[in-house]
């Protein structure tokens, strides 16, 4: 299905050198009943020091799943991961540590990830006790690392609980937590979605900082595709648990090839256009909701199927139910990501209809013949 | 999207909030403390807000800012130990025969207008739905519990309220449990609309939902307010959302307003430097990258607010002289909205501009105006000491 996938080559890959591959990771859920549900599918990306790569979706699409995956927190179903170019296979406790010292995940919820009952320091003596070795100066290393994140003065906050922390600094304790260990991937799971607008910037600047600084690997997981633009090298669009669209970010939000990605883009709140905007035009009733969307981005209308159900049914395009341009074909099977360019490809069997100026370069006007 | 079968739409003209029209709820002075054994925490200090017939005010500020206490204080939804200290709230609908002060009604009385008159849409459809009830029960008891109607009619109107939605009616029996999270805040929408109100106040009603859905439940809003015609009062940090979905904006910080205009001009003409960080906050996904700013720092300690403007401590165009500010929203003169008022009057025309801090217009608009050096790297204004005193927004 995918076997397209490896040719292409990330918009990462110039950054630096290969960190962490995922190579055609899978995961199925049982959910009783005899029914599974495919949560990830045949999904391949790799990570490169230095650089980030976006994964973006909406809930439901796997993308943390994906991310839980190269975390080592579940279990592949098939497909491999590999850390420095070997096969990651944790067997022991003392494998899985390892793996941890070179994998950190940060999680969304600054509010949940920290305990209540400990302080500061405790959050960051552990995993620089568990991961430093014998002889670290923990005092030190402590102490850098909150100057790293920039809760300053350290020895103030080393002292105090999570719930004397604003929402943004305990999320600098948990990039501080992460980076305790020395990590080369750091796998953040919509690290600023549950802080405010004003501080998002401040904490996504900190963590392109932190990457440059420590020349991280990182996958950076969001359902903002705007903030994708700004913080990304590369961007992964999830949906039903396969990557639909990949390539350069800025790419990828000015032109989205995938009729998925255009629908994105084209919900994402656009002060600039108000103009064309549905909310707006709705309002001075000239305009309808539902199909009324400008350009070519679709909109399923309010009664559609309004969430990407990672499905039991394997045949087929996952979008397909919601897509405008489906037909039998899309129906009976799945395109797979297609080459549009050596750093950029879709799964879309239509691309010469979703976006005609992307398509007509390539072989066929990006109209696939099938038997 | 559903045309309501068996209910006329209400005979008002909504095409736009004629200007001069009585306001349908207008907030004077209002001022909440929560008593804390540490002090009061002023979390609304004497606001002023109107709203229209069939407007749609959105009240944007971060967390802590007081947005929310404000307007649970104007519909006499907070206790203890939130304290409304001073103001009124005048409310004139339709179905009233006179104006009344919310603040003043009896028990009885503000049963009749909660829902009735002013309905909410709470922020988190996950946890404001009872889980053990399904759709249809949770929908007949607020028709039961508001509303005189026969058995069978107020079931009729349960299904017809989904219809309303968007929502099938095979979703009656359903629990929360089983819908999505979008279809879960569209049941919140249509309990909130179950007796018709006047002023539906949304609470961060999509602030979990992703994009998508997002994008179709606000939609669906509007095309409801145009059907029915009520008021909104759209509570959201999200900046960029009320840019699209608002007639005016107001912009609260530290428990004050610091801006009121209309979105257009908000996003074009922001004159506190507040909006204009708010505004310069948010990655735009179209036209060309900007270098974005953020505010460093964070808000004041409101058990103890320093004197003068609140943002004082974050603002970039600060000077000595803001520290004797009187708060009060003034207009502002160059503006094309008449109604356009802010908090800062140094932005004011014929008011000394702070050295080396020209009022920017176009803030957003010129990248190389927005790309001040300090404000993206900046330690987080050497974090104080103390907690940030957030009152329960």
């Amino acid at each position: 299905m995918s076997e397209q996938a490896p040719t292409l080559t990330s918009a990462a890959a110039a950054r630096g050198p290969l960190a962490m591959e995922a190579v055609s990771i899978s995961k199925d859920f049982k959910i009783g009943h005899g029914q599974t549900v495919r949560a990830v599918r045949d999904v391949s990306f790799r990570l490169y020091r230095g650089a980030v790569v976006a994964l973006v979706g909406e809930s439901g699409s796997g993308k943390s799943t994906a991310a839980r995956l190269l975390a080592g927190q579940e279990r592949l179903t098939s497909g491999q991961i590999k850390l420095n170019g070997t096969p990651v296979a944790v067997r022991r406790r003392s494998d899985f540590r390892r793996y941890k010292s070179q994998v950190q995940y940060v999680f969304q919820d600054p509010f949940a990830s920290l305990n209540p009952v400990h302080t500061v320091r405790y959050h960051l003596e552990r995993p620089v006790k568990l991961h430093g070795g014998k002889g670290a100066d923990v005092d030190a290393e402590v102490t850098a690392l909150m100057e790293q994140v920039r809760l300053t003065p350290a020895k103030q906050f080393l002292a105090k609980y999570p719930h004397e922390l604003s929402g943004g600094q305990r999320q600098r304790v948990s990039f501080a937590r992460a980076l305790a260990a020395r990590p080369s991937v750091l796998l953040a799971d919509e690290p600023v979605s549950m802080l405010d607008v004003s501080i998002r910037l401040e904490m996504l600047s900190l963590l392109d900082d932190l990457r440059q600084r420590f020349s991280l690997a990182m996958l950076y997981i969001t359902h903002d595709i705007a903030s994708a633009r700004y913080f990304a090298d590369e961007v992964l669009v999830m949906y039903a648990g396969e990557i639909v669209e990949r390539g350069p970010a800025e790419e990828i939000t000015q032109q989205p090839a995938h009729p998925y990605t255009q629908l994105l883009v084209a919900s994402a709140p656009d002060p600039d256009n108000l103009g064309n905007s549905v909310l707006r035009g709705g309002r001075k009733g000239s305009a309808r909701t539902g199909s009324a969307q400008p350009g070519n981005g679709p909109r399923p209308g309010a009664g559609a199927v309004a969430h990407s159900q990672p499905s039991v049914s394997t045949a087929g395009c996952p979008f397909q139910p919601r897509c405008p341009f489906a037909d039998d074909l899309c129906q009976r099977e799945d395109p797979g990501l297609l080459p549009i360019t050596a750093t950029r490809g879709a799964a879309c069997w239509h691309l010469d209809v979703a976006a005609p100026e992307l398509a007509s370069g390539l072989p066929g006007g990006g109209r696939t013949t099938t038997t | 999207m559903s045309a309501h079968p068996d209910q006329a739409p209400l005979p008002v003209d909504t095409s736009s909030p004629a200007p001069g029209q009585d306001p349908v709820l207008q907030i004077r002075d209002l001022s909440v403390v929560y008593r804390t054994p540490g002090g009061d925490v002023r979390a609304v200090d004497r606001v002023n807000l109107d709203l229209a017939p069939g407007e749609v005010i959105g009240l944007a500020g971060e967390s802590g800012s007081g947005k929310s206490t404000l307007v649970y204080g104007a519909c006499r939804l907070l206790r203890a130990p939130a304290l409304i200290t001073s103001g009124s709230v005048r409310y004139s609908g339709r179905r009233v025969t006179k104006p009344v002060d919310v603040l003043r009604l009896s028990r009885d009385e503000l049963q009749h207008l909660r829902w009735r008159e002013i309905a909410i849409v709470f922020q988190s459809a996950m946890n404001a739905l009872n889980p053990v009830l399904n759709v249809r029960d949770q929908l007949l008891d607020v028709i039961h519990a508001h509303l005189r109607m026969p058995r069978d009619q107020a079931r009729e109107r349960a299904a017809s309220l989904l219809d309303l939605v968007g929502i099938p009616r095979a979703r009656l029996r359903s629990y929360p449990h089983e819908l999505s999270g979008g279809m879960r805040q569209r049941v919140m929408i249509a309990m909130a609309l179950a007796t018709e109100p006047e002023v539906v106040i949304m609470d961060e009603p999509t602030t979990a939902l992703d994009v998508v859905v997002q994008r179709d439940i606000l939609a669906q809003i509007v095309e409801l307010k145009e059907q029915l015609g009520f008021s909104i009062l759209f509570i959201t940090h999200d900046l960029s959302l009320l840019l699209e979905l608002a007639d005016r904006i107001a912009v609260m910080y530290a428990g004050q307003l610091l801006e009121i205009a209309t979105a257009e001009e908000i996003h074009h003409e922001a004159s506190h430097p507040y909006t204009k960080g708010l505004l310069n906050s948010f990655p735009s996904l179209r036209g060309p990258r900007r270098e974005l700013a953020g505010i460093p720092g964070s808000p004041p300690d409101l058990r103890s607010p320093p004197p003068g403007c609140p943002f004082l401590p974050r603002c970039r165009y600060g000077t000595a002289a803001c520290e004797q500010v009187d708060m009060q929203l003034m207009p502002v003169a160059t503006s094309k909205d008449p109604e356009h008022v802010t908090a800062c009057p140094f932005v004011l025309p014929g008011t000394p501009v702070p050295p080396d801090a020209k009022p920017q217009p176009e803030a957003a608009a010129e990248p190389e105006a927005a790309a001040e050096p300090e404000a993206t790297g900046e330690p987080e204004a050497t974090a104080e000491p103390e907690a940030t005193g957030e009152p329960g927004a």
